[in-house]
């Protein structure tokens, strides 16, 4: 499969790229790793006119720190991730939702700024930067500016990015010491999109939920933060009864589609699971 | 469409070519450098028979466009065998522990096993096998292609290989 003719664009500066972008227009796309929009572009699902590609931007890439947030360019692999010390130590739940993105190769190439920016309700990273409490920094033709997580996820493929805008740096607050984290995901193989995952961040006082934090995957067109199934747990000692309630409150905001992974129904029961299990996970983890 | 000049250093060679911005990388290896050792199986990034390493990382050269690889210094199968001539260990290994069957996915394991020995010496069968998860194959169950790859660790660590008890 040969993809359609395009020009290729290789600018050394973002605003450079932007300025690129801008120009071009609707028929010019940004290429940040690649394994998302190559094979699009070999199925001839998107023709792009212009591709960009970002890897001529040596600031782009990189793992740094601004204050208690750990700033990590968009450019970066998830394979740059499970190599660094820091984000193992200080967000480890970055370094195990990593892992279980794809394979081995898609992660030398695949980078968190495509991961969160391409809006594929099937990617990882979004729910996790949702619970984390996240900010990304658009840069355009206006200039910069930071948005929250939280607020960027419009639709399947639909964000906050306006025409000529560029994802170029995630920022996560570094969780609590001693926090408790679990991504729980469940998959037909490895390499395979969720039929549903969740993620969790909590702190433990005293044997009781202090707070909490909960992330959804691939269980509706957008990535969730299931506010009231996080709720139901504070105070909790994570019991039964406030396992089955924060699993019932989770399910309530689902909204799958229903595919080659399972009926809604189906979807729905497992992401319920998930919850469950990443709380009881991360509980455990908690210190 | 206009083409564009590249260069890349191949097995330790320079080569050049005219290529379209849409080339994909596994095309330009096959079709203008001739070496047909890599191999296209699905097309959309799955199977790992187009696997070859590219500045210390293993990558699916189906899903890469040759222009992107301008400058870039890549290994393929042809470049496995040890300066004289002779299989190197994890060539080997393939041969010796009937690391194959119909040998499609054969030069993507072996590209994907030679970056994981590099980086992980010395891996559980457990880390292999996570290791190989981006390449599939359909006949040998992987069985024997993991044990090909312990072969290859025991032998470049310079132990005895012994097989697990079946």
């Amino acid at each position: 499969m040969i993809p359609g003719a395009f020009s290729y664009h290789r600018p050394a500066s973002v605003a450079d790229a932007v300025k690129l972008l801008s120009d071009l227009g609707e028929d010019a796309r940004p290429l940040a790793g690649g394994h998302s929009l190559v094979p699009m572009m070999k199925l001839r699902l998107a023709s792009p006119a212009h591709l960009v590609d970002l890897h001529g931007i040596a600031g782009l890439k990189g793992i740094g720190r601004d204050g208690n947030s750990l700033v990590i360019g968009a450019m970066t692999t998830q394979h740059d991730l499970l190599a660094s010390d820091d984000v193992a130590r200080s967000v480890p739940i970055l370094h195990e939702a990593a892992l279980l993105i794809a394979d081995p190769q898609v992660r030398y190439r695949g980078t968190i700024g495509g991961n969160v920016a391409n809006g594929d309700p099937g990617n990882d990273m979004p729910a996790l930067m949702l619970t984390l409490g996240a900010t990304y920094r658009l840069e355009g033709p206006n200039g910069a500016r930071e948005v929250k997580a939280a607020d960027f996820y419009q639709g399947a493929y639909f964000t906050a990015l306006e025409p000529g805008e560029i994802l170029t740096a995630v920022s996560i607050p570094v969780p609590a010491p001693g926090h408790g984290y679990a991504y729980e995901k469940l998959k037909r193989k490895v390499g395979d999109y969720a039929t549903a995952a969740a993620a969790v961040v909590l702190t433990m006082a005293s044997g009781k939920v202090a707070s909490c934090a909960i992330g959804l995957t691939n269980v509706h067109e957008t990535p969730l933060l299931a506010t009231a199934a996080a709720q139901a747990v504070i105070g909790t000692s994570l019991d039964a009864a406030a396992l089955k309630n924060a699993a019932a409150a989770a399910e309530a905001i689902m909204a799958p589609a229903a595919d080659t992974r399972g009926p809604v129904e189906y979807r729905k029961h497992v992401g319920g699971i998930m919850v469950a299990r990443a709380l009881q996970r991360a509980a455990s983890r908690a210190r | 469409m206009a083409k564009t000049h590249v260069t890349m250093k191949v097995n330790g060679a320079e080569v050049e070519g005219l290529v379209e911005p849409r080339t994909l990388l596994v095309h330009f290896i096959r079709e203008s450098l001739g070496m047909t050792g890599t191999h296209i199986g699905c097309e959309t990034t799955h199977c790992g028979a187009c696997t070859v390493d590219i500045d210390g990382m293993s990558v699916k050269s189906c899903t890469m466009f040759a222009v992107q690889a301008q400058g870039s210094d890549i290994t393929t199968v042809e470049g496995m065998a040890n300066a004289d001539g002779s299989l190197s260990a994890l060539q080997e290994g393939f041969r010796m522990m009937h690391g194959l069957q119909c040998g499609f996915c054969t030069p993507g394991m072996i590209m994907r096993a030679h970056r994981l020995l590099k980086e992980n010496p010395s891996p559980s069968e457990e880390e292999i096998r996570m290791g190989i998860s981006g390449n599939i194959c359909r006949c040998t169950g992987y069985q024997n292609i993991v044990r090909a790859i312990q072969y290859a660790a025991a032998k470049l660590n310079g132990i005895e290989f012994k097989e697990a008890a079946e």
